[in-house]
């Protein structure tokens, strides 16, 4: 299949109208399915691509095949070609036969940046990079989820806070097109555990959960008013949204029934194992694994060096990532302080304005005061922003890293079986000679079976680890897509907050100008 | 024809020197212009000899400049050194100039603060013309004023606890005059708030430096971010870089201004406010003298005894207390719009500054968002 002309999209008149919604705030309260979808604070946000039924209308089978969840609600102009000529210089990525259920072709019809799209020519492999490009193209995102919400339920130390996960769909496998639960935090933990450990997504980067915190919810189990419990909750209904949106856009977790059950079922049963990420939480988890599979005796003779470099850029990133998150955490501070001593600081000119008799002077420095009012509130904006938008960003970031990592580890586990596998069959073999030497006829059927046995096992293992190198590979790159996209489209909205805080900040002092110069 | 400035100022160790510079038409200086070079204590020594002046009970007294104080930016500046090693030569190189910076915005204070004395001086009718004053303007040579030994400093701390206890006491006394009642009750006030809003100010400006200089850091943290590959992300990280390191600067800019504009004008009216507070409380003090030789003159008549150095200390008392207040209304009203002209001129260029450091940072954004969007 040519690449270019197919990625040239119809254009979507449904994308350019649901755009102005998107500016909205999610409108907590509402029931309606698609009140909730329009919330700007999300960065694995809300795709536009809800309503297509041109495409759901296709063969089913292929819907749930490797859609990439290209999942950014940026304006029309995506990101694009730049990325994807990086995407495809590095990748050899033989998609094997192993999901090749998902590599029937589906025609593309992904509307945005698939226009500009162009792919280079110079190191693809026909078949298999076509097909990468082809999903990582679509935006084939058919399904949208919002927490919202947050309800406290019970009094006292077993009191919890209740959020209500809305889902709103196209696609056949669910129930219904548009429904929602109520689900508690316990729950999403128990969702990440259920898909940690499942083998046959071993190798794909499973968005982790946001952390537990025992002093955030111990204040909001006294009383969820004040303003640093609302934050709090803020805070968490917006991390698990994000969650949430990061899995249901993976395909492959998409499909996975504890996905659904977690989406659709009115009675989820209580999550009980979620020990594993109590206290220390999700990174030290991680590590913990990683110092595991660092302690590796047999060490990894790395055929293909993309691994190992791969896994540096990662280390380093999250290191990066950690120093960055930590300065911008003493911004959001600063600026707390700043907006705290700028509303102190005004009501003392007010009160020297009070004092002051001259005339002029005396309701100069009111209106003084009443600017840098209205500065704490824009401080006050500013250090929110610099928190939910910036600071957020990074933390999720750092978390997702982590995750990547635990699939390269998880890819040298496999290895190590293998290897394992390969050394008892190669003892096998040993005892076997040494039985025909020794010529005892009995034990030696007993040995025969066992090396069949240990061949099939050494054969399986070898396949799990193509097939988790592989997936890897594949996870890795669409990542990176993402978390370019990600950062992008956030810290653009994060430059524009602070560039609508500037304009208002002119029109403060513009007005004040007349009353200074009016003192006499 | 009487003017001074401070034309040049060096710092070595722990004092500076100021290059007071004059130019005078007046009979009494030998040149017409000439310069002498004159350190904090001797500024302190000049307005102490104010202060203790009898004949300037009537007038406010410009306050003096505050002791130049580096202590806190050299210790930020050996800490920097002491930590070095750990970081790299960009950070070191970059945080070195702002300390620098920032030691040579205290440098222009201080000796912005220094001439501000002295022209105020320049400025009066009658202090223009103290001899001490045309001696620490002329003499050329070390004037050797030490500064004042522990003895002396508690001398001083125990006068002005007397001062204030007079002050309250006489702070309780009702005025004649309305015209200082009202002055005494207005000034109270207003220094208080002065003070309150001054105190407060300084820590706002602190917090904006604060967040300039996390803005700074971030800045550095994304250019390594940006540096670490060629990808398309990574371009982005150095653009925003970029941008952070720009509007970081006009933040900083944007402290010192509201420091310069703002905090040192409530500081300096700070001071101003006590200095008419004491001129208030001499007036009080000579009203008591005044109120008292009357009485002991009463009891003189009554006792026909020493009558007439009664009188004659009543007289003296009277004369005292009647050449204040009538210096001391001048200054009061001059005081009055002297304040009004220096707000004026400071918070118009507050607002100009502040609009102006906000339009340049509009336009860093809009520039960057026009790249950044363009690109994505």
């Amino acid at each position: 299949m040519a690449a270019s002309s197919d990625r040239n999209p119809p254009p979507f008149p449904t994308a350019e109208e649901s755009e102005p919604g998107l500016c909205d705030m999610a409108d907590a309260d509402s029931d309606e399915g698609e009140d909730i979808f329009v919330s700007n604070s999300n960065p694995v946000s809300v795709s536009r691509g809800v309503s297509q039924p041109d495409r759901v209308s296709e063969e089913p089978s292929d819907l749930f095949s490797e859609e990439a969840a290209s999942s950014t609600a940026a304006k029309a102009n995506g990101v694009h070609s730049d990325d994807d000529n990086d995407l495809f210089a590095d990748a050899n990525v033989e998609l094997s036969t192993d999901k090749s259920s998902s590599s029937a072709r589906k025609e593309p019809s992904g509307p945005r940046h698939a226009s500009t799209f162009t792919p280079s020519p110079a190191a693809m492999q026909p078949t298999s990079l076509e097909q990468l490009e082809e999903e990582e193209a679509k935006d084939s995102f058919d399904v949208d989820v919002a927490v919202t919400n947050p309800e406290k339920i019970g009094d006292g130390m077993n009191a919890y806070v209740a959020y209500k996960v809305s889902t709103r769909t196209s696609l056949p496998m669910f129930r219904s097109k548009v429904f929602s639960v109520r689900r508690r935090f316990s729950d999403f933990l128990g969702l990440y555990e259920k898909l940690s450990v499942k083998q046959s997504l071993h190798g794909c980067i499973i968005p982790p959960p946001p952390e537990k915190s025992v002093v955030g919810m111990t204040k909001v189990k006294v009383g969820m008013d004040d303003p640093s419990s609302v934050e709090f909750v803020e805070r968490r209904r917006a991390a698990l949204e994000r969650y949430l949106q990061r899995v249901v856009s993976h395909p492959s977790l998409l499909q996975d029934p504890d996905v659904r059950e977690f989406l659709e079922r009115e009675d989820l049963p209580r999550a009980v194992n979620t020990q594993a990420l109590s206290g220390a939480g999700f990174l030290k988890m991680i590590n913990k694994a990683s110092d595991a599979v660092n302690k590796m005796t047999i060490k990894m003779n790395e055929s293909d060096t993309w691994f190992e470099d791969k896994f540096q850029e990662v280390e380093n990133e999250e290191q990066q990532l950690r120093k960055l998150h930590v300065v911008v955490d003493s911004l959001v501070i600063h600026r707390k302080e700043l907006c705290g001593n700028t509303a102190v600081f005004a009501k003392s000119l007010a009160m020297l304005g009070n004092s002051e008799d001259n005339t002029a002077l005396s309701r100069a420095l009111s209106q003084l005061a009443e600017v840098e009012d209205k500065m704490e509130q824009l401080h006050q904006e500013q250090a929110a922003s610099d928190f939910f938008i910036f600071a957020e960003l990074l933390g999720d970031y750092i978390r997702l890293l982590g995750a990547v990592r635990g699939c390269f580890d998880q890819r040298m586990r496999a290895w190590q079986r293998w290897q394992e596998a390969q050394s008892t069959l190669q003892k096998k073999r040993e005892a076997e000679a040494k039985l025909l030497w020794a010529n005892k006829p009995d034990k030696l059927q007993q040995a025969k079976e066992e090396i069949t046995e240990w061949e099939a096992r050494v054969t399986q293992y070898e396949r799990d680890f193509d097939r988790i190198g592989m997936t890897v590979r594949k996870e890795v790159l669409r990542f990176e897509k993402e978390k370019a996209k990600d950062f992008k489209s956030q810290i653009i909205k994060y430059l524009e907050a602070m560039l609508q805080s500037q304009q208002r900040l002119i029109k403060f002092w513009e007005a004040f100008l007349p009353e200074a110069k009016a003192i006499a | 024809m009487l003017q001074v400035d401070i034309s040049d100022a060096l710092s070595e160790r722990d004092k500076v020197k100021f290059t007071v510079h004059t130019k005078s038409t007046l009979p009494n200086f030998k040149q017409n212009e000439f310069s002498v070079v004159r350190q904090h204590e001797e500024f302190i020594w000049l307005h102490d000899s104010f202060v203790e002046n009898e004949e300037y009970a009537g007038y406010i007294i410009p306050p003096a400049p505050p002791r130049p104080d580096f202590d806190a930016s050299r210790e930020k500046l050996q800490k920097l050194g002491e930590g070095e090693g750990s970081m790299t030569k960009e950070e070191f190189t970059k945080m070195k100039q702002e300390l620098e910076a920032e030691y040579l915005a205290i440098f222009k204070k201080t000796v912005a603060m220094h001439e501000v004395f002295l022209c105020r001086v320049a400025a009066h009718p009658v202090l223009r013309k103290d001899l001490n004053f045309h001696v620490f303007l002329e003499y050329n040579q070390d004037l050797s004023v030490r500064g004042k030994n522990k003895k002396e400093k508690l001398e001083d701390f125990f006068k002005n606890v007397v001062k204030s206890a007079d002050g309250v006491l006489v702070a309780g006394v009702k005025d004649v005059d309305d015209f200082f009642e009202h002055e005494k009750t207005f000034l109270l006030e207003y220094h208080n708030r002065v003070k309150d809003a001054s105190a407060k100010s300084d820590r706002m400006i602190r917090s904006h430096k604060n967040a300039a200089d996390d803005i700074n850091r971030i800045a550095s943290s994304l250019y390594t971010l940006g540096t670490q590959d060629s990808t398309d992300l990574c371009k982005f990280f150095l653009k925003v870089s970029e941008l952070f390191e720009k509007t970081r600067k006009i933040e900083a800019r944007i402290a010192a201004d509201e420091d310069l504009k703002l905090a040192d004008l409530l500081k300096y009216y700070l001071r101003e406010s006590q200095a008419a507070k004491d001129l208030l409380y001499r007036r009080s003090r000579a009203l008591v003298d005044y109120e008292n030789a009357n009485k002991a003159l009463d009891k003189a008549r009554a006792k026909n005894r020493d009558v007439l150095q009664a009188e004659t200390s009543q007289q003296l008392c009277c004369h005292k207390f009647e050449k204040i207040s009538e210096s001391a209304k001048q200054e009061l009203i001059d005081f009055k719009t002297r304040r009004v002209a220096a707000f004026r001129k400071n918070l118009v260029e507050l607002a100009e500054l502040e609009l102006k450091h906000a339009k340049g940072n509009l336009q860093l954004l809009q520039g960057c968002l026009g790249i950044l969007k363009g690109n994505t």
